[in-house]
């Protein structure tokens, strides 16, 4: 006979690590339906036949947290055989409120006193036996990052599922309560007897999300105006009570004055003076070694060595072959651009001697230096014959992934339109998925360590009062700050954040701030249009950072986010180490949910922009086309929709093409505006492209140039994020709707944005007024209306998932 | 009447009731801070908000908005 276990206990308890010391790898991960909240079920080791549910970490069964909900209706409407119920030693009173709720569930409990080493070293005492007089269920000692007892623990929670016993909760209230109780319990006469006490003391608590609808109104109004209470209050003061006067004869505390090491830590940590600054170097020390180091290392080897042309073995030879591949490109321009000097001229090159021609060629910040090539340069140039530069020639070469099966699909001389479906969609798109994998890894690690050292619970301390105002958490500072590097990691770190709706507006907020891949757009706006101006690129940080708090103040107001402020009352965990096995495994599911649950949306997402980019209609059929050409269903998807964009100042189709491709990868922009004007663009910045873009983005913005530029790239800075952060969104919403939502509220804020920009700015500099300008301050009265607008205070819980 | 609120860093208090309805005043009760139970306030957040109190042998931290609902002598 297979048996159920469900494993119960408080937050930081150490559920999660006994929970792996049960099961080691047998573990299947995911969500339960409709919450974020993560659902994990295990087998014992060496077992088959028992399987142990780890339930969400709480504090008590309340109508409240989802959590809560979820775990309760597992109970409830599951009903595992047997519940191990995990206590922290070190902080006994407060978890037997729980225990004390789930003995009332009429389900079997065995219950595991975890921590007993530090319990012992810090010479507290714990008489279990006691303990289990009391309560009237097995209790065990058990150290579950030692492993000390935790198979006996297991074992009797197995007998006791197999045995069928009851858990009979010993536990009674006040007299009076137990009178009313008693009254409602004999009314239930629907609900199975064993889950007729837990029925009846939801009931007296007027809990509204339990399945039993017995109206019982008349006792619970009869009881509160007896003990001048309310009835929810009742029960949860008798618990505590009850717990107090228990506690008194099973626990003894070696009364010492000194203070715990996990105090000692606090006083300097979350001091009044040097908790900013130590925060501050905290978090550099996340940024910069997960996104400006070890991660900026690892992400370039897997883009550009995995999945590019390939990668130097210990990065000898790197520095020699980029200065050869520099030469041979220098060369190969002046060839060029003298062979396509004579043949506009009508000669053919090797005889043209008379013929100079300037080359010109650009560096990263827009500056030309031109070149003249006459026939003498030209002739040597041609004599050197030179080849392109093998890097096996330079070092120890291992080539990338995309250049061995392209070696691979010529020798199988596959279709060209295979192999570039193949290459620029399938590999690209694996690759734009485990690009990022490696620097997520990086920072997972940071974050487990963080969380499980207790530092996180700090975090959302030190910084609670500022976030709260925009309806974010304290812990919304890392995925804002990690954001700033790269949107995906900093959206899967909103994980961090226990409460759902604070999660939710993280992670629809997170993009905002301007990432890594979007600084080569800011660079292009500012050097072609803006001299280069430093402030440009500022602005882009101020607007974004403006961008979390407008929207965070408004959303917070809307009918998805209303309700009941959510409660910050939360417990600061005692700082201990975490061990590295359960850093590294919280690491890898992390990594491992984003690579499967991203993963797909990411892959579909960057085949479709390809197949649009490469395929058209033209010449009345449909085929391959060129890259990005007018003809190709991108193109003409950019045409249509370009008028869209008129009043931002950009209705032109190349720069919404280039909008679109940015989703891939926003680094992309750039390059697609550099094909779209016709130049190769091999600077970050796009300098080539500078002067055409200029002339491009006057004409649309009706003279005003730099404004439609501004808008251009405030609306690519803001919009919907590149795939890889939807899919991301995806993976941290767990519902496509709230995905929706949430990519359809960066669009229209960042079209807002544009719009306001751009209208207001023509308005101020140029006098036109025109229904832009119009819609503009509308938009503007009503954001302003909808800043100040008071918020809604409903009466109800603040949250109502739906699970019954 | 005095609340948590008031209470000054490093005084123990012991609760009398809890005021609010819902949601929120029944987390402050299922961590402890029920009637009699006694608290020590601990310190204050660098930012001026949230406070963090000594309950029941741990360390818990609310908002002084919240710690207004919390009646004590």
């Amino acid at each position: 006979m297979s048996v159920t276990i469900a494993l119960v206990g408080n937050p930081n308890s150490g559920k999660t690590t006994l929970f792996n010391a049960l099961t080691g790898a047998n573990q299947f991960v995911g969500n339960w339906p409709g919450v974020t909240v993560e659902k994990k079920e295990g087998r014992l080791k060496g077992r088959n036949d028992v399987a142990f549910m780890d339930l969400p970490g709480i504090y008590s069964l309340s109508p409240y947290t989802p959590e809560e909900v979820v775990a309760r209706s597992y109970l409830i409407n599951q009903r595992p055989d047997a519940i191990l119920n995990i206590v922290d030693g070190t902080n006994i009173e407060r978890n037997l409120y729980l225990t004390t709720q789930i003995m009332e569930l009429g389900i079997p409990v065995v219950m595991a006193v975890n921590m007993m080493d530090v319990v012992n070293k810090n010479g507290d005492i714990i008489n279990t036996k006691q303990l289990e007089a009391k309560l009237g269920c097995p209790v065990v000692e058990i150290s579950a990052l030692k492993g000390t007892n935790v198979d006996k623990a297991a074992e009797k929670a197995v007998q006791l599922a197999k045995s069928g016993a009851k858990t009979k909760p010993m536990h009674s209230f006040e007299a009076k309560v137990e009178g009313y109780l008693g009254e409602i319990e004999s009314r239930l006469t629907e609900v199975n007897e064993d889950q007729r006490r837990f029925y009846a003391i939801k009931l007296f608590e007027r809990d509204d999300k339990i399945n039993v609808k017995t109206g019982v109104s008349d006792i619970v109004e009869r009881a509160e105006k007896e003990m001048d209470d309310d009835s929810e209050s009742i029960i949860t003061n008798q618990r505590y009570d009850y717990i107090t006067s228990i506690i008194k004869s099973c626990y003894k505390k070696k009364n010492n004055s000194r203070l715990s090491v996990s105090d000692k830590i606090d006083r300097i940590v979350t001091n009044r003076i040097l908790a900013l600054p130590i925060f501050a170097v905290v978090m550099f020390i996340v940024y910069y070694v997960s996104v400006t180091t070890v991660g900026a290392f690892v992400t370039d080897w897997t883009n550009d060595g995995l999945f590019g042309d390939g990668w130097f073995m210990f990065g000898s030879g790197r520095e020699a072959y980029d200065a050869a591949v520099e030469e041979f490109e220098f060369s190969d321009s002046i060839i060029a651009a003298f062979e396509g000097a004579a043949a506009e001229a009508g000669v053919p090159a090797e005889s043209a001697a008379d013929i100079t021609v300037g080359l010109e060629i650009y560096d990263d910040d827009g500056n030309v230096e031109v070149t003249d090539v006459d026939y003498e340069l030209y002739m040597s140039e041609l004599s050197k014959a030179a080849t392109e530069p093998d890097p096996a020639d330079y070092g120890p070469w291992v080539p990338g992934i995309p250049v061995l099966i392209e070696n691979l699909l010529g020798v199988l001389n596959c279709a060209d339109w295979l192999s570039s479906l193949i290459l620029d969609g399938i590999v690209a798109g694996v690759g734009a998925v485990l690009g990022f994998v490696p620097q997520m890894l990086v920072l997972f690690i940071f974050l487990a360590f963080l969380e499980g050292c207790g530092y996180m619970a700090r975090i959302a301390f030190i910084m609670d009062r500022i976030f709260r105002r925009f309806g974010l958490s304290g812990k919304s500072f890392i995925p804002m700050l990690i954001g700033s590097g790269c949107g995906v990691p900093g959206i899967m770190a909103s994980r961090t954040i226990e409460n759902e709706r604070d999660r939710r507006m993280t992670i629809m907020t997170t993009t905002f701030i301007p990432c890594g891949a979007k600084l080569p757009i800011i660079a292009l706006i500012a050097g072609s249009l803006f001299g280069g101006a430093g402030w440009v690129g500022a602005s882009a940080y101020f607007v974004g950072a403006l961008a979390i708090v407008i929207s965070g103040i408004i959303l917070k107001k809307t009918k998805m986010f209303e309700g009941d402020p959510a409660p910050f009352v939360m417990e600061l965990p005692a700082y201990h180490l975490p061990t590295a096995g359960s850093v590294l495994r919280s690491m890898w599911e992390r990594g491992w949910s984003f690579i499967k649950k991203a993963g797909t949306i990411i892959l579909i997402s960057t085949i479709f922009v390809w197949f649009t980019s490469n395929y058209g209609f033209a010449n009345g059929h449909f085929g391959a086309v060129d890259e990005l050409a007018d003809q190709s269903i991108l193109g003409r998807i950019g045409s249509a929709i370009a008028w869209v964009f008129t009043p931002l100042g950009w209705g032109d189709w190349r720069a919404a093409v280039a909008a679109v491709t940015g989703l891939v990868a926003k680094e992309n922009v750039v390059g697609t505006l550099g094909i779209l004007y016709g130049a190769e663009v091999a600077t970050e910045s796009g300098s080539e492209i500078w002067a055409s873009f200029k002339n491009a983005f006057t004409v649309t913005g009706g003279g005003a140039g730099a404004l439609a530029a501004y808008s251009f790239m405030l609306f690519n800075l803001l919009c919907a994020p590149c795939f890889a952060a939807i899919g991301a969104i995806r993976r941290e919403m767990n519902s496509s709707k709230w995905t929706w939502f949430a990519i359809g509220y960066q669009c229209v804020f960042a079209y807002f944005v544009a719009l306001c920009i751009f209208q207001i700015g023509r308005l101020i500099t140029a006098g036109v007024f025109g229904a832009g300008t119009l819609a503009a301050f509308i938009i503007i009265a009503l954001v302003a209306f909808l800043l100040v607008r008071p918020a809604k205070l409903s009466s109800k819980p603040s949250l109502e998932p739906s699970v019954n | 009447m005095k609340t948590l609120k008031e209470v000054k860093i490093g005084e123990t208090v012991t609760v009398k009731k809890v005021n609010g309805e819902g949601a929120v005043k029944r987390r402050i009760m299922d961590m402890g801070i029920t009637r009699g139970v006694d608290v020590c306030v601990r310190k204050v957040a660098p930012l001026g908000d949230p406070v963090e109190v000594n309950v029941r042998g741990y360390e818990l931290s609310l908002r002084k908005a919240d710690a207004e609902q919390i009646i004590v002598e």
